[in-house]
């Protein structure tokens, strides 16, 4: 039940409920927004979670154009465990040309990109795979990480309206607590 | 050549219109084009409407780009008749709009309303045409934000309290819905909603499907309100500007129910929701408790726009419960009675407007003898309460009849239908109270006195409540138009059509 590669859905579930919790219990309005955030974000770490793939590296073409391998190293830096073997890439092949090179802009690497055709990850990954003979390449799934940037957007706009409201009923009542407004305005069955 | 882009054109059309609509800022300019771009968006309904009903299905592909691979837009007879509704809702409102938004809201707050109402318009349509099951999503996220701003900005204070509820239990159905999608996404693959229901056959039994199903069919029914989850409806009806009442009473919960019906029958099946996890026996007391609750409670209540808040909520309660019955008579009564009801409650809540418009207050005790002062509009009100009873000759009869039918239909039911008589009852109770107060009660003195100051109601106001309460009886004489539709939609949605 908990083994390791559920962890991340056990904290999806921890924060989902924190959230609702402070939700319902809080009679503070920013507070229930915070709640509510709280749950939004748990459904990110949920959609996030079930899009990585253990070994997969991010999903760009490699096998047609070698040539643009950097781009394509400049890419995946950031966002798995492709990292350690990315360092391994530089230290054997380019560590003299830019040793730096996550720190560096785009437009550094971009001129390099003709002139020192090197390899990605993927496609180093590719190159050892095809030693053992099995030719596939494991890939992360981009699709639930694009979709959840829209929900974020979602949660970002709904939180920015939730405190508008908030700033228009302090505006009106003097107070964010609802037991309070509660009082001024009783609430009709 | 434009024919074949109409699917696109209903969602771009109204979508663009709306940041045009802040650039345009001045109010009178801002309030036509509007209106035009809501007439234009019933047009192409209507075109799409007759074109599903003559050519079945249709399939859009945005971009080009295939179906599994792209995103489809996706239209039956069912979502032609829901697009319908709330374009042919829209612009009769809009119709409405211009008067009683002057008294209503802020002049300089003019062009954002009509911005966010054609998002919200927006948000609707797209939630029925879209055949990808993330868009579905998006499209409701972008109906709720507008609609949380549409209601705060009703006169009274309690309206920022409604929509802060509206929006905080509206947040926690679609994160549901967004919960339920992510699941079934992890075991199918697949976001467009045709290519799910083809993979859900494989997995149907682990509990990941379960689970969606379950998060998806409570998020839905937050956002139709179905009786425990409904808290949030009768604040943002009694709240919202005139208008926006009428519009989301309408359509906000009818696309909600559209939702419903079509992730049921059409993604997750009959056998995974009916027999697997029996979701009749949960729905079916819910919708019966939404009947008789709400119907009781409505009886009790001083404010009129309140009053039929709570009896938007039994209605819903019956719209479920034809649900329940997963069966084809059943879902013909559902859509049936979706769309007689976006139309006799549309009525009646723009005929509040105009009352509101009058004399500035909804309260029962304010509408004492309204009969004679305002025959017309007491007239409507009343027919709209016959409607609500489902007495003959009106579009409520209509519903309640294959209803019932419906109930009859499976020899086990027939308690059901015996509660669905009798809720009626209830309703001539809470109608009974309206049309008592406006034609047995004397008009105070003081009123019939500022009578003869004020003018009349306008006639841009008179004219689009007219027209939807003679809608409801015209279609209560000759429903051959809604059966025929509805009749069709079931066909479809349950997959026996040829």
């Amino acid at each position: 039940m908990l083994s390791p590669g559920l962890y991340n859905y056990w904290i999806v579930v921890v924060l989902m409920m924190a959230g609702f919790y402070t939700l319902i219990s809080r009679g503070n309005l920013v507070k229930k927004l915070i709640g509510l955030n709280i749950f939004q974000v748990s459904v990110f770490m949920l959609y996030i979670s079930m899009g990585k793939v253990q070994g997969g590296v991010a999903p760009i073409l490699i096998g047609e154009m070698p040539a643009h391998g950097h781009a394509a190293t400049h890419a995946a830096h950031d966002i798995d465990s492709s990292h350690d073997l990315h360092h391994d890439v530089h230290a054997k092949e380019s560590p003299p040309r830019h040793p730096n090179e996550s720190e560096g802009v785009l437009s550094d690497v971009l001129p390099q990109i003709d002139a020192s055709p090197s390899l990605s990850p993927a496609a180093v990954q590719l190159a050892e795979l095809q030693k053992t003979g099995d030719a596939t390449i494991v890939y992360s799934n981009p699709l639930p990480h694009v979709l959840i940037l829209t929900a974020i957007v979602v949660g970002v706009a709904t939180t920015a309206l939730g405190l508008a409201l908030v700033v228009r009923i302090n505006e009106q009542y003097g107070t964010i607590e609802e037991d309070e407004i509660h009082v001024m305005d009783p609430e009709q069955p | 050549m434009i024919s074949q882009h109409l699917p696109i054109l209903q969602i771009v059309v109204p979508l663009l219109a709306a940041p045009l609509c802040v650039l345009l800022r001045q109010r009178h300019a801002v309030w036509a084009f509007a209106l035009g771009v809501c007439w234009a968006s019933f047009g192409v309904a209507l075109a799409l409407l007759l074109r599903v009903m003559n050519d079945g299905p249709l399939v859009y592909e945005l971009g080009g780009w295939a179906a599994p691979w792209g995103i489809v837009y996706r239209l039956d007879p069912l979502g032609g008749i829901v697009l319908l509704i709330v374009s042919g809702v829209a612009a009769l409102v809009l119709v409405f709009a211009p008067r009683v938004l002057d008294q209503e809201i802020p002049a300089d707050k003019h062009y954002l309303f009509f911005a966010a109402f054609l998002l919200c318009m927006t948000g609707l349509l797209g939630i029925t045409i879209t055949g990808d099951i993330f868009n579905v999503f998006v499209f409701l996220e972008i109906s709720s934000l507008s609609a949380y701003v549409l209601i705060s900005m009703g006169a009274d204070r309690r309206a920022l309290l409604a929509a802060y509820r509206y929006l905080v239990m509206g947040t926690i159905g679609s994160t549901f819905i967004l919960i339920g999608i992510g699941l079934a996404y992890m075991m199918t693959g697949t976001l467009n909603m045709a290519d799910l229901a083809a993979r859900l056959g494989d997995v149907h039994e682990t509990r990941t499907i379960r689970a969606a199903f379950a998060f998806l069919t409570v998020g839905v029914s937050i956002k139709l309100a179905l009786f425990p989850l409904h808290v949030w409806l009768p604040n943002a009806y009694t709240y919202a500007p005139s208008m926006v009442t009428a519009f989301l009473a309408a359509t906000a919960t009818k696309v909600s129910c559209y939702l419903l019906l079509r992730l049921v029958f059409t993604v997750f099946g009959v056998p995974l929701v009916f027999d697997e996890m029996r979701l009749a026996a949960v729905f079916m007391p819910l919708a019966l408790m939404a009947i008789f609750v709400a119907s009781t409670v409505a009886i009790f209540q001083t404010n009129v726009k309140r009053l039929l808040a709570y009896s938007s909520v039994a209605q819903i309660g019956y719209l479920v419960l034809a649900f329940g019955f997963a069966s084809q008579a059943g879902v013909t009564a559902c859509v049936i009675h979706l769309f007689n009801h976006a139309l006799m409650k549309g009525a009646l809540f723009l005929a509040l407007g105009c009352v509101a418009f009058r004399i500035g207050s909804v309260d029962l005790e304010d509408l004492r003898g309204l009969g004679r002062r305002m025959p017309w509009i007491a007239a409507l009100i009343v027919i709209g309460g016959l409607n609500l009873i489902g007495v003959p000759l009106t579009a409520g009869f209509i519903s309640k009849w294959y209803l019932v039918m419906a109930a009859l239909e499976q020899r086990e039911y027939w308690p059901v239908a015996v509660a669905m008589l009798f809720s009626s009852l209830l309703a001539v109770a809470y109608v009974w109270r309206i049309v008592e107060v406006l034609y047995m009660q004397p008009p105070r003195p003081s009123d019939l006195q500022s009578d003869q100051r004020e003018a009349p109601v306008p006639l841009s106001m008179v004219a689009p409540t007219t027209v939807m309460t003679l809608g409801t009886v015209v279609l209560g004489v000759y429903p051959t138009f809604t059966v025929q539709v509805a009749q069709r939609a079931a066909e479809f949605l349950l997959g026996v059509a040829a």
